[in-house]
């Protein structure tokens, strides 16, 4: 149980919902059912799942965005950082990615930056994502969809954290650059030692990272397991159907 | 240098010539030239009576004539300009500042105080502003700072709009959830996040405020409330330059002139930075 970065109990998400047409009446709307599962360090656990299925609802509600859920959220380390999908709405269009960089430095509550620090660390990062030093002064509007990918995810790993959310990360992009950014993002788990949940609705992108795969629907887990054995031999009757839809079944 | 220009003065999509802006910035330019000149040299006295050259036309010695009382017309549309900008400029950053911050928080917070302000600023709205200048001016008295206090208010809501609805858009965004995550407080998000993306639709706006303030002014003075003599601003000096018209037509020319220019000037300006964004 130590080197669990991560663990989730029984967790129930709430929407909140209006209905009515002239007069409002609030109801509470479940979307995620007795959900489970414990990160461990350095483990990429993959969810899957069609659109709807409360892929993102779940990550929202770990990192805090939802708070109308019951259940337990352990977090060894405070503050996960979230790499979004659309990398057009992801970055600030009036800020230059090097004030972008900087931002979760000036406002970290656990120690003060100088100028100098904020500097050398924004440009370790942007070196360790591959882009070249002089994009600090760029906007995100002069960058391709796959730079600002990388930019974002400079950004979520500015401090330092343990735990890595990546909510579909690539299916904005071209096949090329989703390739790339997916070396990228495993690079950068093995040189850093981070935790990855990586959200994805392509079963074969899921499968080139993740250690471990979560297959969702409805709100509900369908299947838990390790990646190869879970495509290999799938259990549940959903799983099957994903995979033979993916095209993938047998041919890995 | 020519890049500078470049970027100012050409079209971001066909790098065309952007004419609105520079017939703005010529405009606007010779208007703010007259204004900082006055400041240290003017022609004539503005407020010095001269019996002796009542009513003049045009001439080298007055290129804008003389008014009733013999004061030199060209110095005191100098200085007019000058009352009249402080007015507009005075007005519009009001306008803008406290707009901002209630559309902002509005924008930013929903719920009821989205609600209660909003409908105190559709109250406001259901006047024109020039009524409901006049309102306000009753309340404080007349006088440069109070018409500025007065037009200030009365220009507030629509800018508050502007910029709730700016809010609302980026409010959603995903650059404001991850900023959010990074535990950036609230006040940062409004301000350093968000009130910088609302800059496209601000500045055009901003630049019609300013005409509709100097309109405003200029209606505020014609009616008698606004600064007062011998001080005048210029929508002040017209009223009292039409009782001259026929006889003296150089007068109350010269200085409608002034105001259109200035008003046609700011006008180029907002267009053409709002032909910019559109491309």
């Amino acid at each position: 149980m130590e080197d669990q970065v991560l663990s989730v109990k029984k967790l129930n998400v709430f929407y909140k919902n209006r209905d009515g047409k002239f007069i409002k009446k609030q109801t509470r709307k479940q979307v995620l059912f007795d959900i489970s599962f414990d990160l461990k360090e350095g483990e990429v656990l993959g969810i899957a799942g069609e659109s709807g299925c409360g892929k993102s609802t779940l990550v929202k509600t770990i990192v805090g965005i939802n708070k109308d859920y019951d259940g337990e959220i352990i977090q060894k380390y405070p503050d996960p950082q979230m790499v979004f999908q659309d990398p057009y709405g992801s970055l600030n269009p009036a800020k230059t990615v090097g004030w972008l960089l900087k931002e979760p430095l000036r406002v970290d509550k656990n120690r003060k930056w100088t100028e100098e620090e904020m500097n050398e660390r924004a440009k370790t990062i942007l070196d360790s994502v591959e882009l070249p030093e002089n994009m600090m002064e760029r906007y995100p509007s002069q960058l391709s969809g796959g730079q600002r990918q990388r930019v974002c995810i400079a950004v979520a790993l500015m401090r330092n954290p343990k735990i890595l959310i990546c909510d579909e990360p690539v299916s904005a992009l071209d096949v090329t650059i989703q390739a790339q950014i997916m070396n990228l993002l495993r690079n950068l788990h093995d040189k850093l030692n981070i935790s990855i949940i990586f959200i994805s609705h392509d079963l074969r992108v899921v499968y080139q990272i993740s250690d471990n795969v979560m297959i969702m629907k409805n709100g509900r887990i369908q299947e838990y397991g390790e990646t190869k054995e879970l495509y290999r031999h799938p259990k549940a009757e959903y799983t099957k159907q994903l995979l033979k839809a993916a095209g993938i079944r047998g041919s890995i | 240098m020519k890049k500078f220009f470049d970027n100012i003065f050409r079209y971001k999509s066909n790098k065309k010539i952007n004419g609105y802006m520079v017939a703005g910035s010529i405009i606007t330019g010779l208007i703010i030239l007259m204004v900082i000149v006055g400041l240290f040299y003017m022609p004539y006295d503005p407020t010095k009576m001269d019996s002796s050259c009542k009513l003049q036309g045009i001439s080298l010695k007055h290129i804008m004539g003389t008014d009733n009382m013999g004061r030199d017309v060209f110095s005191r549309v100098m200085y007019g300009s000058r009352v009249t900008l402080l007015i507009a400029i005075g007005t519009v950053t009001m306008g803008v500042v406290i707009g901002s911050i209630i559309g902002a928080f509005t924008g930013y917070y929903g719920g009821m105080l989205d609600e209660v302000l909003m409908r105190i600023i559709d109250a406001l709205f259901a006047f024109p502003s020039i009524l409901l200048a006049l309102v306000f001016v009753s309340l404080f008295g007349t006088g440069t700072y109070q018409v500025i206090i007065s037009l200030g208010i009365a220009f507030v809501p629509s800018f508050a709009r502007i910029v709730r609805s700016e809010v609302l858009r980026c409010r959603n965004m995903d650059y404001i959830e991850s900023a959010r995550l990074q535990g950036v407080p609230d006040l940062r998000i409004i301000f350093v996040h968000i009130i910088p993306n609302t800059k496209d639709t601000m500045i055009p706006s901003i630049l019609i405020g300013f005409n509709n303030a100097v309109l405003a002014e200029a209606g505020l003075s014609y009616l008698g409330i606004g600064s007062q003599p011998p001080y005048a601003s210029l929508g002040k000096m017209l009223s009292d330059a039409q009782s001259y018209m026929f006889t003296t037509p150089s007068y109350v020319l010269s200085i409608g002139m002034t105001i259109v220019l200035m008003i046609l000037g700011f006008a180029f300006l907002g267009e053409g930075l709002g032909k910019d964004k559109r491309g």
